[in-house]
Formats: C-alpha cells, structure tokens, sequence
C-alpha cells in the first residue's frame, strides 16, 4: 500500500461520468445498439373499464415491417402471484395481457413489434381493439371516505395513542382543517426503456431503472425463471423519484424477444407514462391539532385518504409521516385508500412525507397563528425527547439546529408575524417556514472491492445511479476506505450480476451500498501488506451487510430538515413567485457535497413545483389524464426558481459505519408548506388545496 | 411511419402554385406547432411546402408611418426591431412573453397567426373534438376548461388562441396580406378569423391555398405608450391563462386614444371595443377603467371552472391602464 489518503468523502467531486455524460459518451437504455434490433410499441386501451371484444390483428399484420401483435389471446402466459424482493405482491397491471379486462383509461391492450421504431408506432395507432365497454369512475374526493379503508403499507395503516376526543375538548387551541393534493407525476428526463434479447440460455435486459437485481426478480418470478438466467443492466438512468421498477415496458419486450427469439426494445412515450409509469395518488388530509395557550399540542389527529386502482393496494402514507414529528399525550393517524378506475399510483418521491408534510406544517403554521406564536418557537415547544409515538430514542435529531440556523441566514428574527402588511408594487410578500423529516435506513447489500495488479481497485456494488450521483460518492467512499486518491478508484454499477444490494429508493441507497464498499475496502486494505505482489487476477474481498444492519438497535432514525420561503403574490392576477429559499438539513455525514446540494436544491424545487404548478387533471368522462404531457403538466420551469440554497449542519449517523443518513428525499419533504406558509403571510390567506393557481388566489374569499 | 412529402419554395408564386388544389398540403414555416401536431397525429399532411426561404423576411416602414412584417420575419427578429419597439413596444413585448428563445428564432409571424389551440382535447386524438373531428362533440364544455374561453364561444366549441403576438396585432389595427393563384389579397385581422358558431374548425377567412406574405401595422401614434402583460400560472414556457394588450394617450387627464385587446379569453385575439368606445373621452381613473372593463365583459359566458377570468380581465385592464395613465403624467 502506498501512504494513506483520507478525506475524499465531504469534498466536492464532480461526476466520475460527467464528461461521458456532457459529450454523448453514456449511453442510456433506448441508445445502446443490437444486431437484429426489433421495436415493440405499446397499444393502450381508449376506454377507463371493461372487456376488450376483439383485436383486428390481420390488416396490421400486413402493414410494412410489422413482426408481431402480442395481445390477450397469444402473448406468453406470466405468474404474477409471488413476494418480490421488497416484501410485496407486484402490482397485477405487470401481468401484461394475460386476460380481456380493461382496469383503466390506457391499459396496456397490445404490443406491435416490428423492424423500425416508425413502422411499430403506425401500426399501433392503426391497430383497431374494439371494447365493451362499462360505467368507470375515477372521481377522487374528501367524500370518498366513507368507501374507504385502511391498509398497513411500509407503516402500519392506523396507529392510535390517547383519548382524542379527550384532549381536544380540554385544547384552549383547535386548528379543524382539510387539505388536498392532486395527481402529481414523476417524469424523469429519460422515459422508460428496456432491450430484451435471449443470450445463450440467459435472458438479457438493457434497461433505466431503480435497481436491476428488483428488476431481474421480478421478470424471474414472471417468466418462471431461474433468477441466474436473467441479467439485468441499467448503467446510465435519466431520472427515476420512484418510477422506474417493473413495469410494463421490460415486460413486453420480455415477451417480444421470447415469441421472435430476436432483441426486443420497448420504450414508452411522454403521454403513456401518464398510464403506465405510475404517479403519486391525489390525497385528501385531514388534521386536527389541540393546544394548550401557550402551543403545547394535547392532541395530534392526521387522516389521510388516497385512492388506488380496482387491481392493487397502494398506500400513499401520507399520515404516517406525523409519527415521529410532534409529541402529544393523543396521537392519532391513519392512511386510508379507496379503489377506482385508475392506474395504479406508486412511490414518488418521498412517498407519504411529502403530501403528509404538506397537511400537517400548514396545520402547525394554523397553529402558530392561532396562538400568536412564532412559528419556529411552536416547533420547539413541541420537540419531543423520544419518539412520539413509538416511544423510542432518536438516533440523532437535530431539527432546532436546522431551524436555528436557517432563521440566523434568512433573517427570520426580523419577521413581522402580521400577514397581508407588505408591498413591493403590485406584489404582497410573505415569508414562511416549514419542518422536514425523511427516515433514515440501510438495507443488506454485498459489494467486491478488487486490488488489481496496477495498483487500482474495482468496486463491484449493485447499485443504481439515477442522476443522484451515487457512482461518485460510492467512489469518494471507497477511496476513504482504502486510503488511496479518487483517481485509483473504478466503481461497477447497475448491473445484476453484480449481486444483491438496495435499490435506489427510500433515501436508503447511497447508505446501504457505502456501508458494504467501506466493509468490503476496509477489510481488503487490511489484508493487503505493505508493497506485497498483487497477482495478476487481483486479490478481490467480499462484503455482505445483512448481519451488521439486522444487528442494529430499534431506534426513531431520520433526517430532518427546516424549509424557509419568501414569495409574491399579485393579488389582482393570482399569480405567486417564489423570491427565495433555504433549506437547512440535518441528514447525516454528507458525502459529496457538490452532488447532495444538487440533491436537496433539486427536492425544494420540486417543492415549490408541488405547491404552484404539479397538477394532473383527470378528465371525469375518460377517465383518463388531460394534457398528458409536459404542455400540459407544468413542473416549475427556470423563471420560476429564484435564488435558492441547501446548507446542512453537523449530523453524522452514529451508528453507521460512514455516518450516512441519506439525502434523496428530504429535499421535497416541507418545501411546499412552506411556500403556502408564506402565501399566508403575503395575503391572509390560506390555502389547502394544492396547487396554489392563479385562479384559486384570485377567488379565494378568505380561506381557500 | 407515416410518410409525406416536403418541397421548399423559394418565390411566392412557386409555393402557392405548390399548394394548389391539394387539401392536404401545408405550409411549413418554423413548424414550431404544426411539427409538434403530426407527431401527435393531429396534423396528418401528405405535403409540406416551406416557405422559410422565401423573401418575406423583412421589417419595412410604409410610407405613411406603419410597419410592414414580412410573414417570415421569426419572432425574435420581430421582437428585436428598433422600430418595432420603438413604434408599437407592446408587440415586441408580446412576442417576448411567448415561447421560449429557441423556440422565437424558428417561430414566423405568418405561423403565430395560424398556430392552433392548446385545447387539451384538441391535442388528444383519442379524444373527441369538434375542431378536430367536426361533430365528435366538445367534451371542454363539462370536463376540464379551466384556461378555455369566456367570450365568443359556441356550444360547439370553447378553445381559445394561444397567441400572444396576434394579441398586440389586434390592438393596432394589423391587416393581413395575402396570395393566391388568383392573386393577392388582403384581411383586417378583425376579420380574419372566423365566429365559431357551428364551424370551430374553419378559423380563418383565409381563402384555400393562400399563403400569409406580411402584416401591416397602420401607423398608431396612441402605440409609443403601449404595454402588454400577460399572466400565466408559471413564469415561462406557458401560455396565457389572460393577457392584454394596452395603449392610452391622455390628454389634461382625459382618455384621448386607447386600444386593449385580450389574449386567452376567446377564440381570437379579442379586441376589446366596447371597453374602447366606454373610454373614449373619459377621466382616465380606475373607477372609469374598471367600468370599461366591465362593459366588455357583459357579454362573457364563463363555464363552471373558468370564471376567474373575468375578474383577472377586469383587473388587468385596470392595472395596466392605470400605470400606463400614472406614465403619461410623469
């Protein structure tokens, strides 16, 4: 070993594939070329419920290039009823053309394959499918509650602590309110896209997803596979917030290169990712809060209801997210659904905290406001030495220090509390502030750290980079682990060969992959004596952290974070401008800096996206979604994002080997509160319905 | 993939003869929208004729003080022109909130007139529609039409023009030119699109096969002081929910010249005369601006979802009225 070299994690380092990125060099899933490449183009059901009656296969058939129309009647036979690798049932919509039923607008119906991508897609919208079709519905609403019922998710569906009743009759303070969230949808930059082909015995699949050992067991479990014989690689992802596990992409091209024994891709566009993607469900929270005078919550009540599809559960927990935030002697929650016509909804980021956060830190704004409190002083009146609910230690919460902070460098001290009183011209400003916490976890992962010959390692770890910069701070943590510089570090990704490991999802990827690199680099680096020959194949050490992690305490782990906003708000036009915002978070050790910025800055945008533009609207006589594409959905575009910072305090994890708590989340979780929060302060008005248009602005009588 | 044919025209007479008699023939200018509607199959034309190399590329002052736009004249060159804005801002200032810089420098004026609406149901072509497909229905009427039309729509259809360009050429009076086999032509853009009534998808008085060669502004001395806003529900990259386009001269406090014409709210750009005519003569205050706003928008026909515009058309021509009077006093 040459002398030891520290200090790589907690430097900024730009992306180890920047340049291969910048110059067109990464190459993404739909880009990777195949001899013998077939294009298969998905066809969608135009009715939201029924039966399909009949497929008019034969004159597509005999249109130029075409190879294949897969549908209910001739398309392999899948099994979808098994536990994947995450605990759950897979969604049934995977199960791609296994029966006549139609469960909602754009279901997948058919699959044309042919030798261009351009002849696919003209006879898939020559294809003629006639329905029968019956009565749908897919209005979602607060009244949907009475058909509605609770389901445990990740978190258990309702968890119950005190008399409720009883502390909010002896509250001085009530705040009694609802608040709701449309359709919001992931769209990452890349859509969806899988090449399969059938490659000595294995199945092949080039994909973009969100972890490719989930990916290759679920088409495994599908297909009835020896999970050996598939591989799947996904090297470089263009965005994913949830989106990107099984779906009905990989399935089809599957199925495709099975029936034609040749490769297969399979790519969705804009407008069907609207159907088959998934979103994160509309939400309609209620939260009720008790308080003595002087703020101290006696009771904490959040409902949440979100709707699903007529064929699987999906939990958006949006309530489950006030477990850990706030003590009271009564505690209530529960996440309830109700089933429609609609696809299935999925994870998006920050699944349950980022609608629950939304409901519960405008309530506790209500709160302050209420009491004539400041809002930050209401939050540390409220912090709670152990875990509210579960009663369990905090493995570190600094939540006062993030708020400390951010008021210090937004200038919060000098905040006049009175709402409607400031003017720039024609706009009202306002400022406002919110409270975020994301769990903080690791899953069992293995990980290979080979010293070569030359004095380089490779790191095999199966991880996901999905934009977030994973293969970097992997990079930065294995050359720490070592004790070498950056540039001798080569880190393998995305590519289920490569063995078990977390996906790129519950802020929990980036932790479980550098906790087994560190393992597996620290024991390497011991093993290795000083100026020892390395023979040719290299000396390779193997870590799994299955053990390790199942050894942990039980203890409330999250990040946690303080979200500041000033905005503008025209009264005469409705129009609302973000003019800045801050984050401040305390999310464990911070591996690279340069990146985790771009992370939680990318998480407030979202934010502010959430709580002004994000809005899908389902069209009641379709039942599908209106303006399915980015004309029609608005995400918050560069005019709209002011001067916006993320910092961090000092919150290493004390029981992870690196100190990591993970930061993909939280960056979302509180920033639409607070930018309602400070909507409030601009106008005197509140608003609980999300997002804050220009219209509901302008009709808002009072409340709104 | 579904094939067409593409010539390039280098004369007017060459590319209107190109057209002739073939229906599914389009011009392609920037084909900043109409590219975009064959993607999604709304557009299914068999020919493109482009006209970008035509010599319709110049911004020329007419002899009586007026501006003459070639059609092809791209939308940053037009919001660029020193005359332009110095002669008429609110143009410049239109173009300006359309759009986004890649997209103005392909974007022709010729084609900002003719650009279709961004009805959602429009754009769908699994969904009905009486613009699209006459007599499949206007399913905007009960479903989602919270940016559609609140003046001159029919039951048949309640889709609004998305231009803001046209917005500030309604204002000042722009005549359109023309040509056809059979020679040239001309159209006030007060006539140049058609009522909707029962017809939504015939939208404008252009004869079949003609080519837009230029607009005229007239000369307007009430456009030195012009403005034009325009709200959206994002700062950029979207289009109006209202907009306006605004001129005022006062003289002694009193309204001597105005012009207003409204964007977003109609199937055209909606020139406001009735607010006009209300105005004429009057104290140029907001109690008067107000109730030109509100003699305008007596006829307006809101559906369940879009009524805010009323109230942000009645508060924009206040507001812009009102800073371009407290201008003129300076």
């Amino acid at each position: 070993m040459t002398t030891a070299t520290r200090g790589s994690v907690g430097t900024s380092h730009t992306r180890v594939e920047g340049r291969d990125k910048v110059t067109g060099a990464a190459r993404y899933a739909a880009e990777i070329p195949f001899a013998e490449l077939a294009h298969g183009w998905l066809v969608l059901s135009t009715v939201a419920r029924g039966r399909i009656r009949a497929v008019d296969t034969e004159p597509v058939l005999a249109m130029p290039g075409v190879l294949t129309v897969l549908h209910h009647h001739n398309a392999p036979r899948v099994d979808s009823d098994y536990v994947g690798l995450l605990g759950a049932r897979p969604d049934p919509t995977v199960a791609l053309f296994q029966h006549d039923r139609v469960a909602h607008m754009g279901w997948p119906v058919a699959l044309v394959v042919a030798e261009t991508s351009e002849q696919a897609r003209e006879a898939a919208e020559a294809l003629v499918v006639t329905y029968d079709d019956e009565p749908h519905d897919v209005a979602f609403s607060a009244e949907r509650q009475t058909e509605a019922y609770p389901v445990d998710s990740h978190a258990p569906a309702v968890v119950e602590k005190g008399d409720l009743d009883a502390q909010l009759g002896s509250s001085a303070v009530v705040v009694d309110a609802e608040y709701t969230t449309p359709e919001e949808y992931h769209n990452p930059m890349e859509p969806h896209a899988a090449t399969a082909l059938w490659e000595g015995g294995r199945l092949e699949v080039v994909d973009s997803n969100q972890g490719t050992i989930w990916v290759a067991g679920e088409l495994a479990n599908l297909f009835s596979l020896d999970p050996a014989s598939v591989r799947v690689r996904s090297e470089h992802v263009g965005g994913g917030f949830g989106s990107k596990g099984v779906r009905a992409h990989q399935v089809a091209a599957v199925m495709a290169a099975t029936v034609l024994q040749r490769p297969v891709r399979v790519v969705m566009t804009r407008r069907q990712m609207f159907s088959l993607a998934g979103y994160r469900s509309p939400t309609a929270q209620r939260v009720r809060l008790g308080a003595d005078a002087d703020g101290r919550l006696r009771a904490l009540e959040h409902q949440s209801l979100n709707m699903t599809s007529s064929v699987h559960e999906f939990v958006e927990p949006s309530a489950a997210a006030s477990r850990s935030m706030y003590g009271a002697d009564a505690h209530h929650t529960a996440s309830r659904i109700v089933r429609l016509d609609v696809p299935t909804p999925t994870w998006m980021r920050a699944p349950g905290e980022a609608p629950g956060s939304f409901a519960l830190e405008s309530a506790l704004d209500e709160l302050a406001e209420q009491c004539g409190i400041d809002p930050i002083e209401l939050r540390v009146r409220n912090e709670p030495e152990r875990g509210p609910v579960s009663g369990l230690p905090f493995s570190s919460r600094n939540l006062i220090a993030c708020f400390r902070e951010g008021a210090r460098r937004f200038g919060w001290a000098d905040r006049d509390p009175r709402p409607g009183v400031r003017r720039d011209g024609r706009w009202l400003l306002g400022t406002g502030t919110a409270a975020a916490s994301f769990p903080s976890g690791a899953m069992p992962s293995t990980a290979a750290v080979t010293a070569e010959a030359d004095g380089t390692f490779t790191v095999g770890v199966n991880a996901a980079d999905i934009g977030t910069g994973a293969r970097t701070a992997l990079t930065l943590v294995a050359a720490d682990a070592l004790g070498v510089p950056t540039d001798r570090v080569r880190v393998r990704l995305g590519d289920s060969d490569l063995g078990p490991a977390m996906i790129a999802g519950g802020s929990m990827g980036t932790r479980s992959w550098a906790w087994a690199v560190t393992t597996a680099a620290e024991e390497l680096r011991q093993s290795l004596a000083p100026g020892a020959d390395i023979p040719p194949e290299g000396i390779t050490v193997r870590s799994n952290t299955a053990e390790a992690i199942g050894a942990l305490a039980q203890k409330e782990r999250h990040s946690f974070g303080a979200q500041f906003a000033e905005v503008a708000v025209d009264p005469a036009t409705g129009e609302v401008r973000v003019r800045r915002m801050l984050g401040i978070f305390a999310a464990g050790r911070i591996v690279n800096p340069l990146t985790a910025r771009n992370q939680l800055v990318g998480g407030m945008i979202w934010g502010i996206s959430m709580a002004l533009h994000e809005e899908a609207v389902r069209d009641r006589a379709t039942g599908g979604v209106y303006g399915a594409d980015l004309a029609g959905y608005h995400v918050a575009a560069h005019a709209d994002i002011p001067h916006i910072e993320a910092d961090w305090v000092d919150d290493p994890d004390p029981d992870d080997p690196v100190g990591i708590k993970g930061i993909g989340e939280i960056g979302i979780v509180g920033a639409a509160a607070a930018v309602v929060n400070a909507v409030w302060h601009a106008t005197g008005v509140r608003h609980r319905h999300l997002p804050i248009r220009p219209d509901r602005v302008l009709m808002a009588d009072g409340d709104a | 993939m579904r094939e067409f044919g593409y010539q390039r025209a280098y004369d007017v007479s060459g590319a209107v003869a190109l057209l002739e008699g073939d229906g599914e023939a389009r011009f392609l200018g920037g084909g900043t929208n109409l590219v975009d509607l064959m993607k999604t199959g709304v557009e299914r034309p068999a020919l493109l004729v482009d006209v970008r190399e035509l010599p319709l590329d110049r911004i020329e002052p007419t002899g009586d003080g007026g501006l003459r736009i070639g059609a092809t004249v791209t939308n940053s060159d037009l919001a660029a022109h020193s005359e332009v804005r110095r002669r008429y801002p609110a143009l410049a200032q239109a173009v300006l909130a359309g759009a986004s810089g890649q997209l103005r420098n392909m974007a022709t004026v010729g084609g900002n007139l003719l650009q279709r609406t961004r009805c959602g149901y429009f754009a769908d072509v699994t969904s009905a529609c009486n613009k699209r497909n006459p007599g499949s229905g206007c399913p905007a009427l009960t479903g989602e039409h919270h940016n559609h039309a609140i003046l001159g729509a029919s039951g048949h259809c309640v889709a609004t023009h998305p231009s803001d360009m046209g917005v500030a050429l309604a204002a000042f009076d722009a005549v359109v030119s023309y040509e056809t086999a059979d020679g040239p032509g001309e159209l006030p853009l007060a006539d140049f699109y058609l009522p909707v009534g029962e017809t939504p998808h015939l939208e404008t008085a252009l004869p079949p096969g003609a080519l837009i060669t230029a607009v005229t502004l007239p000369p307007a001395p009430v456009a030195a002081r012009s403005r034009y806003r325009k709200v959206r529900e994002r700062a950029s990259y979207a289009f109006a929910i209202g907009s306006i386009a605004a001129a005022l001269d006062v003289q002694d406090g009193l309204v001597q010249d105005v012009r207003l014409a409204f964007g977003a709210v109609a199937s055209r750009p909606w020139r406001a005369r009735a607010a006009e005519r209300a105005l004429i003569g009057a104290r140029a205050d907001a109690e008067n601006f107000a109730a030109a706003a509100d003699a305008e928008l007596a006829d307006a026909k809101p559906l369940p979802h879009n009524g805010y515009k009323v109230t942000l058309m009645r508060n924009l021509v206040v507001a812009v009225l009102s800073e371009l009077a407290e201008e003129a006093t300076r």
